[in-house]
């Protein structure tokens, strides 16, 4: 497919009908429903078809349940050994593959760069896989004694009916001084990584979370969730709520330990950064302690100062507040000095953003520093409430596919819980502009006539570049290389593409500095040899 | 330490892999696959397994790689997933548009005991498979052997299309084993150069290492075509590089076809080449070329140029069976001392193998078939070398112990030149000589005392 033709100016409504247009007619009345123009109204915000089955064949960028849980909620905590029960490649595609950054310090427990398996044979399909895997957390507890094995179900292990749970609780009985866990988060669970998400969420909740009653010392008490340290951005969210003096007792899960997570119930307010994957446990911590929630965003410097003020606003205490404000006046001038640099150069470009559940939509306010405008985004896995706020969510139907994913029912813990804030005070909060439990998605921030695509497959995706020719579109690695082969550079916002930080003050410079170099990199200029530019030869040449 | 909860101490596991020196089949499928022109892989089962499959040959390749999936929901995982690959062979010829569709199946499918071949016949009688196009598949159940098994199945898969006409074409069928494009574009370079024409299949060359253009193809120009592959039963022989990788394929043409076959190594390094290069003439009827014999003649003079450098240098290497056998001969053949063999996948016949490469060594070689990397890693600790050899996660292992370590296998994930220089061939040895002598004299250069630091080595 080529990006050579003429540049044709499209309505969104043409392109919506030229990307359904060769499909056979059943898939076509789907994707209609998951590929939403923007109509920005005043008060509501358009109905769009999210989490939903992936069509069979349509080259989707989704992954599994297994991906979601273990992968992205598990895979990032350091001290715990988390076996996959399966086959071998579950465990070894999720080893050191997303670069959840950690600093166990000199002596610190460190399991991230070991892979651990089962390594399921035909046998153990035949026979049952149970006894292989008491064996295998024996043997794990018995080389390393950790604080906490965890167990992951991959897809046979469900369809055998190995009982991964019982295993664990009985050698946890066992052992005495290690958690044991599992969760059962077989690939084929859901529609996609969302299911395992909330399965993670689930089960950290029920064996870990609030299990150390120790008080953890410190100000203005935070736990920063769905925050997954991508390429340091949790050490630089870090680095900043440090120097405001603010407490942040776990993070779910970049950079995350056993401890975190067990004495997560001591934070006084719990910042939601990616909304998709922990909003579960963000409601279970307000249910069970009294912990509220409000959704955060450290992707773009502005959105960082915005954040930092919003706690400051929560705690309502003079010190902290014009700490922050100390704070922001110190890091801003090195962002607006990179600015003020680069933003002559991406003014006016177009974006696009097709990310996971959250960064399609976070992502959009640093593109928006850069003066560049996002022409379409979409999620991979985002639920209604992503794209159009969380008023939707009574209104949503749980479909056949996702209605097997458990919902954890907790109540108000009897000797834990303390509301931090009374329904009063959350009220006079609420009505100076510090809105609880409240996201209003990604729909909200697109202009009118913009594309919001639901589940984006690789022709789409061909199209919407070959018709709309965007100066960069965001993706992940699979899409990366098709992209560049069109002559657009791609960036990747799920690895990075290996830099990062990109949150807080200093990962926004990072970030102006890598969008300035793909826009006006000299690559795409070379794509045509001088005998292709111009190929017919009028004379022939003489040489002199 | 990035390791640093892996003892000294070797203890027996019996249940757990930790850190493992293989993967699973689908995978090796999916490689194969994209070695036939026109072709997109297709993954029967739940979606994660294809989009890890994707993910890991993308890195490896820094290339698109397409595959679809029938993307098994709960609801087809009980009651079996034929109407989702149906509805995939249907959307897959309609939006996609490939000639061939290779569908391999994962632990999820195998599991439940989906029937392919049934599906597949019901897809071409309900018509979802146009005219002149085709589907193949492979059964890749992920709890049996590894990447290489998966691979191999696939190989076999597309021998199913070869047809025997009773008539010889005068070719030579020739099996590379899972090897690089660049590695392949070697195979085929040489046996132009002997004049021998040859099938080569599968064939990842232009698919894999494609140029930057401004157009993008799903389906490049490289790759074995389904008529080849029909052809390659008139063939006069087939070679078959790598007893994991190639034998099955080539003995099922045998059967099938009565193309009698040969099975060698891959061809990395002095002496497997030359195997290679013996037996195409002989299969041929050809004779080499001055050309291929002053390549040789270059390796040989290298060899000796340099043979003080590497000489006695002891050396662990982990990796596929195919590959890490040619390897350890290789590094026989010029005096340095393979100390740590392993492999994930499991074959005594490797174990074997290797015990004989190596059975003049006035050592104890350690070697293991499905071993894992935390076992090479106590190894190494217990007995330390000097140049490490084997896939990208190798380099955790290489910093903790300061190892030299050369990226060879699959997968390299954090460098480049795979996809565009070989390793196969006297050309791929004399490559593979320039990096292992480059990390050797950059380590020399790196400890040397400056009062013995030297200009000329």
């Amino acid at each position: 497919m080529a990006t050579k033709n003429k540049l044709v100016q499209w309505t969104p409504t043409e392109v919506k009908e030229e990307l359904l247009k060769k499909y056979p007619p059943k898939v076509a009345r789907k994707r209609a429903q998951s590929i939403l123009i923007n109509e920005a109204l005043e008060n509501t915000t358009p109905e769009i078809q999210a989490n939903v089955r992936t069509i069979p064949g349509i080259i989707t960028m989704r992954g599994c349940t297994y991906a979601g849980c273990k992968g992205v909620i598990m895979g990032p905590t350091r001290d715990i050994v988390n076996i996959v029960h399966g086959p071998i490649g579950c465990s070894f595609y999720a080893w050191l593959t997303r670069r959840n950054q950690t600093d166990p310090g000199p002596d610190g427990e460190n399991y991230m760069p070991y892979a651990f398996s089962t390594d399921m044979q035909d046998s153990d399909i035949i026979f049952g896989g149970e006894k292989k895997l008491r064996a295998a957390i024996q043997e794990a507890y018995d080389l390393f004694h950790p604080k906490g094995i965890c167990v992951f179900a991959t897809c046979p292990v469900g369809l055998i009916g190995d009982d991964i749970h019982a295993v664990s609780r009985e050698m946890k009985a066992k052992f005495g001084d290690c958690n044991v866990f599992a969760f059962s988060c077989e690939g084929y669970k859901g529609v996609s990584q969302s299911a395992g998400h909330h399965i993670a969420n689930n089960q950290v909740f029920r064996h870990l979370v609030g299990t150390e009653d120790k008080e953890r010392e410190g100000e203005y008490k935070i736990n920063l969730l769905g925050e997954y340290n991508i390429g340091g951005d949790g050490f630089e969210i870090d680095r900043v709520l440090q120097k405001c003096g603010i407490t942040n007792i776990a993070t779910f899960s970049g950079n995350s330990s056993y401890n975190q997570f067990a004495t997560a119930h001591k934070a006084d307010l719990s910042c939601v950064m990616c909304h998709r994957s922990i909003n579960y446990v963000a409601d279970m911590l307000e249910t069970k302690y009294g912990i509220p929630w409000i959704k955060v965003n450290f992707i773009g410097a502005h959105a960082t100062a915005k954040t930092l003020r919003k706690i400051g606003q929560y705690f309502g205490d003079k010190t902290l507040i014009d700490r922050i404000e100390a704070v922001i006046a110190e890091e801003m001038p090195a962002v607006d000095a990179a600015i003020a640099d680069i933003r002559p150069r991406t003014e006016g470009k177009t974006a696009m953003l097709f990310v996971g559940g959250s960064r399609a939509h976070h992502y959009m306010e640093l593109f928006g520093e850069l003066g560049m405008k996002t022409v379409s985004t979409g999620y991979e896995f985002g639920h209604r409430d992503d794209y159009e706020g969380r008023q939707v969510i009574p209104g949503l139907k749980v479909d056949a596919d996702s209605r097997n994913i458990e919902e954890l029912e907790v109540e108000a813990d009897p000797n834990n819980y303390h509301a931090r804030k009374s329904e009063d005070e959350k009220q006079a909060l609420t009505a100076s502009g510090l809105e609880f439990k409240k996201y209003d998605g990604l729909i909200a921030d697109m202009e009118k006539g913009t594309l919001i695509i639901d589940d984006l497959n690789q022709y789409e995706a061909e199209k919407l570049v070959e018709i709309i020719k965007p100066d960069l579109f965001c993706a992940g690695i699979k899409e990366k290389y098709s992209i560049q082969k069109l002559g657009i550079p791609m960036k990747q916002l799920h690895s990075y593409d290996y830099g990062g930080p990109y949150a807080g003050f200093k990962g926004a410079v990072n970030f102006y500095k890598e969008i300035d170099r793909l826009v006006n990199s000299k690559v795409w200029s070379y794509m045509k040899a001088p005998w292709q530019e111009n190929p017919e030869l009028s004379a022939t040449y003489v040489w002199e | 330490m990035l390791l640093r909860h892996t003892p000294k101490e070797v203890t027996k596991r019996s249940a757990l892999v930790i850190n493992p020196a293989k993967t699973c089949q689908p995978i090796g499928a999916m490689y194969a696959a994209l070695g036939i022109h026109g072709c997109l892989p297709h993954s029967h089962g739940s979606q994660g397994c294809c989009a890890y499959h994707r993910s890991a040959l993308t890195k490896h390749y820094k290339e698109p790689i397409s595959a679809a999936t029938s993307s098994f929901t709960e609801g087809a995982s009980v009651f079996g997933g034929q109407s989702n690959l149906l509805q995939a062979i249907e959307n897959i010829f309609t939006v996609y548009e490939p000639e061939i569709i290779a569908v391999h199946t994962t632990c999820l499918s195998e599991t439940i005991g989906d029937d392919i071949k049934q599906i597949r016949d019901k897809a071409e009688k309900q018509g979802l498979i146009p005219k002149g196009k085709h589907v193949i598949y492979a059964n890749t159940p992920s709890y049996v052997g590894s990447h290489v098994t998966g691979f191999s199945n696939m190989v076999k898969g597309m021998t199913e299309l070869s047809v025997s006409t009773g008539k010889k074409n005068g070719k030579v069928n020739v099996i590379p084993g899972w090897v690089e494009p660049s590695d392949m574009e070697e195979i085929k370079r040489l046996a132009a150069l002997m004049n021998v024409p040859i099938t080569l299949f599968p064939d990842t060359s232009g698919v894999l290492n494609g140029p930057l253009s401004g157009e993008y193809h799903m389906f490049p120009e490289g790759g074995v075509t389904v008529k080849e592959l029909t052809e390659a039963g008139d063939a006069i022989g087939t070679l078959a590089l790598g007893e994991w990788c190639s034998a099955d394929a080539a003995r099922n043409l045998d059967t099938k076809c009565k193309v009698p076959c040969k099975v060698l190594d891959i061809p990395f390094g002095l002496k497997a080449t030359d195997r290679f290069i013996d037996a195409l003439r002989t299969i041929a009827g050809t004779n080499v070329p001055d050309e291929i014999t002053r390549e040789r003649g270059q390796l040989v003079d290298m060899l000796s140029d340099t043979h003080q450098y590497y000489y006695k240098k002891k050396v662990a290497i982990y990796g596929d069976p195919d590959q890490v056998i040619s390897m350890v001969e290789f590094l026989v053949s010029i005096d340095m001392c393979p100390m740590h063999i392993v492999t994930g996948t499991s074959g005594a016949k490797f174990e074997k193998r290797i015990k004989e490469l190596t059975a003049h060594l006035p050592y104890e070689v350690n070697v293991k078939a499905w071993g894992d990397m935390f076992l090479l890693h106590q190894w190494i600790k217990n007995e330390p070398v000097d140049l490490l050899i084997g896939n990208t996660y190798g380099k955790y292992i290489a910093r903790d112990e300061d190892i030299p370590f050369l990226r060879w296998g699959f997968p390299i994930l954090d460098r480049v030149g795979h996809q565009y220089f070989p390793t196969v061939g006297y050309k791929g040895g004399l490559r593979l000589l320039e990096k292992i002598l480059g990390l050797l004299l950059d380590r020399k250069d790196r400890d040397d005392p400056e009062t013995v630091f030297e200009l000329t080595l």
